[in-house]
């Protein structure tokens, strides 16, 4: 059962992100990668990791796919207008693919994967999470809220729009560009 | 009721008592796959946002080993260090989407091959 579940949820997973690669339109890709996390999220729950599997839904299906279709609504890139691929961007592609799918796969294959305790199972549930999060890892919690600031302060600042700086090179830019 | 209060009084809940059948070699070899697709798209891709989306399945795949690591030593050490990891993602889309608007308020494009202006 569980089997069947891990192969159902591996082929939805990597199928919905070769369709993310290949689609022309790049709603249809953002949507398909929600397709891809909601496999991921499967997964996670069949690695007894259902808060993770919350989680990725939450912030990755609700806000940052919700976040890519905002910005391709306002950017209004003409879909369909995509070119086809040229070969040689195809040939160096799949050139870098086998290379890559080469040397991990070669690497798993000799990697001496101990098999762990039998059934250790540790209790995974929402205490001790936040026991990890709060003692072991409490530095880290403070990095990445310290982070989190640093990163919607970046934002507020590259979205800003700076009027004396942009009207010298702006105005050139346009002239260079028209 | 007062069970569901308490979580230390129920067992470990397993939804997988099975699940080392599918070991952690076939999660490796799925997120290693997870990974190379990413890198593919990212590769021929000329549209920024899809080779954005393409990175954010090369993170996905970094968790889904980080998981299954995790899940086979039977520790939370990794399902810990992948709350991080969403965390940055979240951040890392935040600044890079701004990023990818602020250019192309600048040059009305967002195809990589015309984005090519320090080469001139």
């Amino acid at each position: 059962m569980a089997d069947l579940l891990f192969y159902t949820f591996a082929f939805l997973t990597l199928a919905s992100a070769v369709l993310v690669v290949v689609n022309k339109n790049a709603v249809n890709a953002a949507m398909f990668l929600l397709l891809s996390l909601v496999g991921v999220a499967g997964l996670f729950v069949l690695l007894d990791a259902a808060l993770l599997a919350f989680v990725l839904l939450l912030v990755y299906a609700g806000a940052v796919v919700t976040l890519f279709l905002f910005i391709v609504m306002l950017l209004d890139t003409t879909p369909g207008a995509m070119k086809p691929f040229k070969a040689p961007t195809i040939a160096a592609s799949a050139l870098g693919l086998a290379l890559l799918l080469l040397g991990v796969l070669s690497l798993q294959q000799r990697a001496q994967l101990a098999a762990g305790p039998a059934g250790g199972l540790v209790n995974v549930t929402l205490k001790t999470y936040a026991e990890q999060l709060f003692t072991t890892y409490l530095l880290p919690v403070q990095v990445v809220g310290f982070l989190l600031l640093i990163a919607m302060l970046g934002v507020i600042v590259l979205s800003k729009k700076f009027a004396p700086a942009e009207s010298g090179a702006g105005s050139q830019d346009k002239g260079g560009t028209a | 009721m007062s069970h569901l209060l308490n979580p230390e009084s129920l067992p470990p809940v397993s939804l997988l008592a099975t699940a080392f059948a599918s070991g952690l070699n076939h999660y490796l070899l799925l997120s290693a796959l997870l990974f190379a697709v990413g890198f593919f798209g990212v590769l021929l891709r000329k549209n920024t946002l899809v080779i954005y989306m393409c990175l954010e399945l090369m993170l996905i795949a970094s968790t889904v080993a980080l998981v299954a690591f995790s899940r086979f030593n039977g520790t939370l050490d990794g399902n810990v260090f992948v709350f991080f990891i969403l965390t940055i993602a979240a951040a890392e889309v935040a600044v890079g989407l701004a990023i990818i608007v602020a250019l192309f308020r600048r040059r009305h494009t967002v195809q990589v091959e015309e984005l090519n202006h320090l080469k001139h």
